[in-house]
């Protein structure tokens, strides 16, 4: 219990990967909040693959890593501005109200 | 040792707090800070694993651009936050019972798996000791020897994010006046004076 190994780290990812998605589940309505939730994930996925890549002496989970940072950070910018132009033409952020490019 | 684990748990237990507290704050804007927080925790644990150069990114990539760009857009955005909130309750159940089934799959996952022996013979690029060469050093000579090309795709991914994001939300105002300068030199005298022969005593 005193001994931190791997396995607890992966156990605090799964935690974070688990709220995540639940936080989805929950704010279906708020696109903002869905956003936030994906960054839970992604920081859950890089949680794991930095206790795998420090255990195993292995540097390639850390560049990995830091990919992962950046790929997230694109994501986010892209993901704001389009809920930015979106509250713009519509008035609102609500995710069943996006509909209009149903056919 | 005992540190160490005491470490662990305050940050863990506090990651695991703020998560919890991003999905289910009230106001948005305190789901951002408390995203903030879990960054922060998740920099703590990282040092705590050895990886000191990621979790000094984590804070500034995270808590120093994207929170913030959150935190903007969430007090620029007249939302009405109380309408989104409808419904909590109606995917409480739905939400949960796909978390949980989630987090048992991913306790067997946990539970059960071991690795590899001869996993260590296999490293793509070993991490040299901590004695002769520190992990920021470390991390440079294989990111920007071996990884070259997938650091320039980053850099590339970073590129179209900004211009793509510039693009979507710049707009063209209506009625503002901007300086023209080739405008402006490219009048001649005729376009700009007129002569007026005035009357005496008649006005113009």
């Amino acid at each position: 219990m005193l001994e931190i190994g791997l396995s607890h780290y992966l156990t605090v990812g799964a935690i974070m990967f688990t709220l995540g998605i639940f936080g989805i589940f929950l704010n279906r309505k708020n696109v903002i909040i869905i956003l936030m939730s994906v960054e839970l994930i992604l920081l859950s996925v890089n949680i794991n693959l930095v206790a795998f890549s420090t255990h195993l002496y292995d540097l390639v989970g850390q560049v990995f890593a830091l990919l992962v940072l950046a790929i997230a950070a694109a994501e986010a910018a892209i993901g704001l501005a389009i809920i930015v132009v979106y509250f713009r033409n519509r008035g609102t952020i609500a995710v069943e109200d996006i509909n209009m490019m149903k056919g | 040792m005992i540190i160490q684990a005491f470490a662990f748990y305050l940050f863990a237990a506090l990651l695991v707090a703020s998560g919890v507290m991003v999905i289910s704050a009230r106001n948005p804007v305190h789901s951002v800070l408390f995203l903030i927080l879990a960054f922060f925790n998740a920099a703590g644990l990282f040092v705590l694993m050895g990886a000191e150069f990621i979790a000094m990114i984590l804070v500034i990539v995270y808590v120093g651009a994207v929170a913030v760009l959150f935190l903007f857009v969430v007090m620029m955005l007249n939302i009405n936050f109380t309408e989104l909130r409808q419904g909590f309750l109606q995917y409480l159940p739905i939400g949960g019972l796909i978390g949980l089934v989630l987090l048992a799959e991913l306790a067997l996952i946990v539970g059960t798996w071991v690795v590899a022996p001869e996993s260590s013979m296999k490293l793509a690029s070993p991490a040299p000791p901590i004695e002769r060469i520190t992990n920021t050093h470390a991390i440079g000579n294989v990111l920007y020897t071996d990884y070259i090309y997938l650091f320039q795709a980053a850099g590339v991914v970073l590129l179209i994010a900004m211009i793509g994001a510039i693009v979507l939300t710049h707009r063209g105002r209506e009625g503002v006046r901007r300086q023209r300068i080739s405008q402006q030199i490219s009048r001649t005298r005729e376009q700009s004076v007129e002569l007026k022969k005035v009357e005496p005593g008649s006005g113009i």
